[in-house]
This record gives structure tokens, sequence and C-alpha cells, in this order.
């Protein structure tokens, strides 16, 4: 069954959490990765592959570029989840 | 006719790594001096790759001194003397002339002429390719001894402005001499290539379009392309190499993977989840990227610190432009 929502925040939260540090509660859908959160852009591919693992999804390098902040990515999971 | 009854060689069992050497450059170059022509700070290049200091070569040290300096400690590491060797094979993609292949030189400057000498072109993956020809080499019977030699100036292919690539890329010299051997200590290599990724590592120019007055070509990378292959991609090789010796992560004593990124090699190791008695190389922390030369460099660096010892059971893993990889577990000279 297709995560909902605010099950795609959770998820990407313990990861950036594993990755960078961050605290969970810190990661919220405004939030820039490489401003707010400190994901630097090779930190982001780690996100990226942990995402795909996590949710079933394949994220092409070339769509990294554009998933700048929490939200996009979400956006970009919840379109594209099997 | 029928077929003429031929004679077949006969060469060794197996190969083994008889011994190691490695040249670094005289010129310790830190990333003040790099910062001098870009726009970032010594922070970011440490966390961005681990590097703090690479060694860049001086006019008069070039390919072939500095290959014939890692060779010559290599045979004496081997115990055994330049005659012995029957092959010379050279990784590099920094000798500047097409013809004669710089091994020849390298062969005769040594004083064994009559070696087989040629140079492969398999950019940072060139020292695992080396080493497996060289393997079939004296297990087929055709050299005794084998030397192969990684060596780069890859600072004459940086791009002293472009901020993603002119603090990565090193130079040096690492070589190996590779002998007969009663039991195995070359595992089986897993190598290959994905020619459908090779712009991802690249010239900017290629020689035949290169104009004098141009800017010198230079060396270009899709740094989250190359990451995320060398991590995910390359871990699942090098699990490979592991699964073909026989053995697992437990079994080994330590991990020399290409020296491109210390944050490759973290990852990797993380992914890889090899235990703590591990000892990882990162000798790409005083040293850059020395493509080919990678390798053999922290292998020698290792037993001399003593972070390795004689005997150890190593995975070694190299990938790079083309893009191709090679990856096998060796037992150290």
């Amino acid at each position: 069954m297709a995560a909902s929502r605010e099950e795609i925040i959770a998820g990407l939260a313990e990861i950036v959490n594993e990755i960078a540090g961050i605290p969970n509660d810190e990661v919220t859908e405004e939030k820039s990765f490489t401003d707010d959160l400190d994901v630097d852009s090779l930190s982001m591919v780690e996100v990226v592959v942990a995402a795909e693992e996590r949710f079933g999804v394949k994220i092409p390098d070339d769509d990294v570029k554009g998933l700048k902040t929490v939200g996009d990515a979400v956006d970009y999971i919840a379109a594209h989840q099997s | 006719m029928p077929p003429a009854s031929l004679r077949a060689s006969r060469g060794a069992p197996f190969a083994r790594l008889a011994g190691v050497g490695g040249y670094r450059p005289s010129r310790v170059v830190p990333n003040e001096e790099i910062l001098r022509h870009i726009d970032s700070s010594d922070e970011w290049i440490r966390s961005r790759s681990g590097i703090v200091t690479r060694h860049w070569a001086d006019p008069d040290e070039t390919v072939a001194e500095m290959a014939l300096a890692a060779a010559g400690k290599a045979i004496a590491s081997a115990g055994i003397t330049a005659e012995q060797i029957e092959a010379v094979v050279v990784s590099t993609v920094s000798h500047f002339s097409q013809t004669p292949a710089i091994a020849t030189e390298i062969a005769h400057r040594l004083g064994t002429d009559k070696a087989a000498a040629f140079d492969i072109s398999a950019a940072c993956a060139g020292f695992g390719y080396g080493l497996t020809i060289g393997k079939g080499l004296i297990v087929d019977g055709s050299a005794g001894h084998v030397l192969v030699i990684g060596v780069e100036r890859l600072s004459d292919l940086t791009d002293r402005t472009d901020r993603s690539t002119a603090f990565l890329f090193a130079d040096g010299a690492g070589a190996v001499v590779l002998g007969p051997a009663q039991a195995p200590a070359l595992g089986p290599t897993v190598w290959g290539s994905e020619g459908d990724k090779s712009q991802v590592i690249r010239q900017t120019v290629p020689w035949d379009e290169y104009q004098p007055g141009d800017k010198f070509p230079a060396l270009r990378q899709e740094g989250q392309t190359v990451f995320r292959w060398a991590v995910f991609e390359m871990a699942k090789v090098a699990q490979q190499a592991l699964d073909a010796a026989g053995i697992t992560a437990q079994d080994l004593d330590v991990f020399i993977p290409h020296q491109a990124n210390m944050r490759i090699i973290d990852s990797m190791v993380k992914t890889l989840k090899l235990p703590e008695h591990v000892a990882v190389a990162r000798d790409v922390e005083f040293s850059g990227n020395t493509s080919a030369a990678s390798i053999p460099l922290a292998m020698e660096r290792m037993l001399e610190t003593g972070q390795a010892r004689s005997g150890d059971t190593a995975l070694v893993i190299g990938f790079g432009a083309g893009l191709v990889y090679a990856a096998t577990v060796v037992t150290l000279p």
C-alpha cells in the first residue's frame, strides 16, 4: 500500500537523521535540504538511495537536482511510488 | 593437412603479489594553494573530499621518472633483480605520447630489455586491470615475474579554476611485482565496463580538437552520478569479489578501495557493513586522487605504517572513467 504524505515525511526524517544527524522533528516540508538541514550534494545522494529503498521509487540523477526542499521530495515520492 | 600438434606453455599453478613500491612527488600542495584559483574554502574541500594535502609533480618528476622510482622499490621489496621481470604493464592516462608505450622505456631503463612491455588505459581501475593481466601471464607461462605500474600526473589534466575538481586530482606512482606461487594468493577478479556512462568522467576536449592557445584539456566529472555509482554499485562488485574468493567480510584484514574521495570510502565501508577490525585505506587525505597509482600507493603506506601486514587478506577495488571497474581479494606482499 502506498505511504501517506505523513508517513513519507516521517520516513524522510529518519533517513535525514541517520545521514546528517538532524533531529527528526526539524525535518518539515518547507525546509531546504542544503540550506536548512546540512545535507550537501553527496549526502543528498545517500538520502535519495535510502528513500528509493524505503518507498520503492526510482529517483534518477537528473530528477535529484529538482528536489530542493523536503516538500519537493515528498511530492516526488507520492507521485512515483507504486 | 590436419592442424599441427602444438606444444603449449606451462605456467605456475598460481600467482601472488611479491612486492610493492610507491613514489610520491616531492611537492606537497595544501588546500590553501588550490584556493588561489577557486572560490571555495579549506572547510568545504575537506568536508566534500577529505583531502588536506596532495602531491603535485615538478617538471623533472615525469611519468617515466616516477614510474621508475616506484618500480625500483617494488622490485627490491620482492627480493628479485630487474632481469627477472619478463613483462611490464603500465596503466596511465597522463603519458602524453600515443606511441611508443611508456612501458618500453621503463623496461629498458630498469635493465630488463627483453621483457614484453605495453601500456593499458583503464583509468582508476587500471591497477586491477593490470593485476589481472599479470596474473594471467604468470599462470599461462608467458612470464615468470610481471611488473604492474600505475602512474599519473593528473595535475597536468586538472583545470585549476574548476571548483568541483581542482582539489581532487594529484600525482604519483605505485608498482607491484607479481610472481609465481604454489597456493592461491590472488582471488578471481570481478571486473567490467559500463560504456553507456562514458561521459560521466571525461576529458573536456579530445586531443585532435585541441588547438595551441586553447585551454588545455582537463578531467571533468558528474559528481553526484559518480558518487552514487561508486558507493552503491561498486559495493555490490566488492561483495561479488569476496564471494568469488570464497570468503566473507569477517575474513578480511584490510580494505583498499581506489582513493577517489573520503566520502566515497566512508560510504562504501558503511554499505559493505565491514567489521570494525578491517583496516581501511584512507591515503586520499594526504595524496588526493592519483587514479591507477592510488591502490598500490595506499598499500605501500599501510604496510609501512603497520596498519597492514605482509600475509594479510585485502580487498582491493578500482573504479573510474569508462566507466570501468575491477575488484579482487589479494594476499598482501
